[in-house]
């Protein structure tokens, strides 16, 4: 179970609306994929779930109860970059996830709890490729095995979430492909909902079971930070689902919005 | 610009400004010699060479000593508690001020601060307050160059990636596990560069604190002989104290590159 509820979620910085209104819900394991202009909010709401940031208005539910403000093993991340730390080898990179869970002092394992988790480590190794580079460092490798080494890492302690922001995105074509054999499996196999945030619309189609749009669909030009972004699209990509829609795209009912506006001209 | 030189000739034009101020200095002390047989400013070679084996193989009259040993022992033991225990303070309170933004926000103005005061200047007061002996040396050294490694120590945590602070959390870091396993690690070959700038500021600050107030050690012999104009000695002191100095630097440069290799990868050579 990992179902994430959003609950009409605002956030704003100062006069600056971000997001606003956001009703989300997300069964567990699905594949969202988030698309949307650059500055249309995809990040901040990849950190909202990610606890990073919290909502000005609204809550967010994980299984029902409230998101702990900071970031927690239960919701795993593999950024875009700076994901893996420079100063471990490769299979201490995963490692590192097991003694912080085991050793909350030293953060080391020593033994036969290192040996096993050793082994631990080496499973998620193979599972995404990487085990014949157990023992070099990040900087020795390239961008999409570094990106595969973020994801064995972010899969160690077994996420109930997790969350992609923009993974592949530095990435060139023929390695971007690679890693979309790799994570469509992984997440069938492992029953996790992942939420991936990108800007390739091919890869969102390609990869996800439901598609959102964010994207600021009002605009004005006195106060450009009045009005947040929304979801504009909602798609379910589930070719799976009784009736398959595939390339559809429904736009959300805007009557909904054009109504608060008015409001909001006249609380004004 | 695009002329770069090979490692041989790098070598040799490494070694040349040294061989010409060696000539140089040959040349002005036999003139002086030839002009005044008396001249205590420029002395030969063979007379410091004669000077130095008398201090690093007999021992002195009064003290029954071998003065230059003693005397770099005295500064070196000076030199390590003190610098240690600044790399101590520097390292532990930079990382706690960079990894907390509520310690960093009580303290870093505090610090950023103090480190401006001039540390000679309140040489008066600590030698006031901790009287003329070995304390007043050890608290001017700390005072000289632990603000400074607490700033660079925190600079060097806020220019980790914030990623990786949340990229741990997510794996089920603490905030102390962050600490110890994710920021002190990356920030240990920054700590030895630092350390290393500071041997500097740090021998300064000895030689200063030995020439006022000690009755043994490097600075305090130069500015004792300094009364008889014995620059036989002098100048095979300072020689030996910057030997001292680049020989610690080259050391902390390598242990760096032999405990930290990762942080030097990208490093051009």
């Amino acid at each position: 179970m990992s179902a994430l509820s959003m609950r009409n979620v605002w956030v704003e910085y100062g006069d600056q609306i971000v997001l606003e209104r956001i009703n989300l819900e997300i069964d567990s394991g699905a594949f969202i994929v988030v698309v949307g202009p650059s500055g249309a909010g995809k990040s901040t709401f990849l950190r909202l779930i990610l606890g990073q940031e919290q909502p000005t208005r609204g809550a967010i539910l994980l299984d029902g109860a409230p998101l702990p403000p900071e970031p927690g093993p239960d919701r795993g991340i593999v950024f875009q970059r700076y994901s893996v730390f420079p100063h471990l080898t490769v299979v201490r990179n995963v490692l590192i996830a097991y003694e912080f869970e085991a050793s909350k002092v030293l953060g080391q394992l020593t033994g036969k709890s290192r040996r096993e988790a050793i082994t631990k480590s080496e499973h998620l190794l193979e599972a995404v490729g990487l085990a014949p580079h157990r023992d070099k460092y990040p900087s020795a490798l390239s961008g999409g095995m570094q990106q595969r080494l973020a994801i064995a890492q972010a899969l160690a302690r077994q996420p109930r979430i997790l969350l992609l922001d923009e993974p592949f995105g530095a990435l060139d074509p023929g390695t971007r492909a690679k890693m979309h054999a790799l994570i469509r499996p992984l997440w069938r196999e492992l029953g996790m909902t992942v939420i991936m945030v990108t800007h390739d619309i091919t890869e969102a189609f390609g990869l996800g079971t439901r598609l959102i749009a964010l994207d600021r669909p009002r605009h004005d030009p006195q106060a450009p930070g009045r009005y947040g972004a929304i979801f504009t699209y909602d798609l379910d990509l589930n070719r799976d689902a009784p009736v398959p829609i595939p390339r559809f795209s429904k736009p959300l009912d805007l009557r909904e919005n054009r109504d608060s506006a008015r409001e909001r001209r006249q609380n004004a | 610009m695009n002329i770069v030189p090979n490692p041989r000739s790098g070598l040799v034009l490494g070694f040349l400004p040294f061989v010409l101020i060696a000539a140089i200095y040959l040349v002005a002390s036999a003139e002086r010699r030839a002009a005044n047989p008396d001249d205590k400013l420029l002395p030969p070679v063979t007379e410091m060479a004669d000077t130095v084996r008398r201090l690093a193989t007999e021992p002195d009259r009064r003290t029954e000593e071998v003065v230059l040993w003693t005397d770099t022992a005295a500064s070196l033991e000076r030199l390590a508690i003190d610098l240690g225990l600044a790399t101590l303070i520097g390292l532990a309170f930079g990382l706690v001020l960079g990894i907390l933004p509520m310690v960093d926000a009580a303290l870093g103005p505090l610090v950023a601060v103090l480190s401006m005061i001039p540390p000679m200047a309140v040489l008066p007061i600590l030698f006031v307050i901790f009287g003329l002996g070995e304390l007043s040396k050890v608290v001017l050294i700390i005072f000289g160059v632990a603000p400074f490694l607490i700033r660079d120590m925190a600079l060097a945590v806020g220019g980790l990636p914030k990623e990786q602070m949340v990229k741990a959390q997510s794996l089920g870091a603490s905030t102390w596990q962050v600490a110890i396993r994710v920021v002190l690690p990356q920030i240990m070959p920054r700590l030895l560069e630092a350390v290393r700038l500071s041997l500097g500021p740090a021998f300064l600050f000895l030689i200063s604190a030995e020439a006022i107030a000690a009755d043994v050690g490097l600075g305090y012999r130069i500015f004792l002989m300094r009364r008889y104009l014995s620059m036989d000695v002098i100048l095979p002191y300072v020689a030996w104290i910057t030997l001292l100095s680049y020989s610690m630097d080259y050391a902390l440069a390598h242990l760096a590159r032999w405990g930290f290799p990762w942080a030097y990868v990208q490093e051009r050579r």
